[in-house]
């Protein structure tokens, strides 16, 4: 699979034959339009909305928030944000309901404190692992556009970002860069180990409406098995008391695997000396 | 651009997020055009306590849209008064700015708005 990522910039990658390409593919419509409402599901809105969508392009996600129906608690108003110049021409011309932005999302999200109810990015925040200049780092571009977001959000906001990683660094890069602004954040997948496999990356500010932590996002939801990965109060280290038994005995052995000579374990290994006179 | 979304806008310059002159933005030369859009009013209640209401009186001035009162109605306030609900809607989700320009009160940076879209890509040395 190839990644636009690797060889061109957003705003240059998309240009109007890409953009255009990109729209009116009804393949690419397809996945788009699943995710968005896979997305919708995870943020669980449940009256008319204030919500920022990030890398907005043609405004394909944003048609399907301002189209849900007031029974599911829409229609939500949206305001976008994207780099290509080339894509918001094919929303303006496609005349989409939300306001429209051209920003770079690693310049940060520029908007005052406590502004949306939810944000949505639908494969977008991989390019922020891209840096084109030497000025920028995709550590700071990830930074600036966390720290953000995490002020744009009201206090009980969520965000839901589906993107492709390039591998498990990149996914570990994005997840820390969140954890770091503030968020509470998850991620989910959908078919993983899969070649469709869709990852979605759940922040919340503050509580959210959940019971404890981020994993209550996902209670109640069919087929969904929570991994927690995180590490459980303390670890191994730190509990053999240097000069104790278990610790000459470990030392014993790192020394042994080194190729050292080592005196065999007998029973007087590690014992007091008696005080002699 | 709606008249709602510019409420939220602040300046996307590093050293004015701290200046609090950063926050409205002023509309210069702005065209407006009005949109029809279908009113919701839970929307409108839901975005009511966010809106800073000073903010939303000097843009209205700004933009030479009568003066509005001082102080913002309360959500019940709002839900029984249709006429106050209907001028609102029209304020703040269908009057949009077309073309223009929007400055920052603190360090004057100017965001173009073109086509209704506004352009907030900063050269690096800003950023």
């Amino acid at each position: 699979m190839s990644r636009p990522e690797d060889t061109l910039q957003a705003d240059v990658h998309y240009n109007d034959t890409e953009a255009r390409k990109y729209t009116t593919s009804s393949r690419i419509q397809t996945i788009q339009a699943a995710m968005t409402h896979r997305a919708l599901e995870l943020l669980d809105l449940q009256s008319p909305s204030f919500i920022l969508d990030i890398g907005c392009g043609s405004g394909l996600s944003g048609e399907i928030l301002s189209d849900i129906p007031e029974s599911e608690g829409g229609p939500h108003v949206w305001v976008g944000m994207d780099i290509s110049p080339s894509m918001l021409d094919v929303a303006l011309q496609r005349d989409v309901e939300g306001d429209l932005f051209l920003a770079d999302m690693g310049q940060g999200v520029p908007f005052r404190a406590g502004t949306f109810d939810a944000a949505i990015s639908i494969s977008a925040i991989q390019w922020l692992c891209n840096a084109e200049s030497s000025e920028t780092s995709p550590a700071g571009r990830l930074a600036r556009f966390f720290n953000g977001l995490y002020a744009s959000l009201k206090r009980g906001g969520r965000a839901v970002c589906q993107f492709y990683p390039k591998n498990d660094v990149q996914k570990q890069m994005i997840t820390s860069a969140a954890v770091k602004a503030g968020f509470g954040a998850g991620l989910l997948e959908d078919d993983p180990e899969t070649k469709n496999a869709k990852t979605y990356l759940v922040l919340t500010v503050g509580s959210a409406g959940t019971k404890g932590d981020i994993t209550g996002v996902v209670e109640g939801m069919d087929g969904v098995d929570v991994v927690d990965s995180r590490r459980k109060g303390k670890t191994g280290k730190g509990e053999i008391k240097k000069g104790s038994k278990a610790w000459i005995l470990k030392k014993k052995d790192q020394m042994e695997k080194k190729g050292k000579v080592v005196k065999a374990t007998s029973k007087y290994t590690g014992r007091k000396r008696r005080i002699q006179f | 651009m709606k008249v709602l979304t510019l409420n939220f806008l602040s300046c996307a310059v590093k050293t004015c997020k701290s200046s609090s002159d950063s926050f409205p933005l002023h509309p210069k030369e702005a065209e407006l055009a009005k949109d029809d859009v279908e009113i919701n009013p839970q929307l409108l209640v839901n975005v009511l306590p966010r809106i800073d209401w000073a903010a939303l009186r000097t843009t209205s001035t700004e933009l030479g849209f009568p003066t509005l009162p001082d102080q913002p109605p309360t959500a019940e306030e709002l839900e029984a008064d249709e006429k106050m609900l209907q001028e609102l809607h029209t304020l703040l989700m269908e009057m949009q700015i077309v073309e223009g320009k929007l400055v920052c009160g603190h360090c004057g940076h100017e965001y173009a708005i073109r086509e209704g879209i506004a352009n907030f890509l900063l050269p690096s040395h800003l950023v």
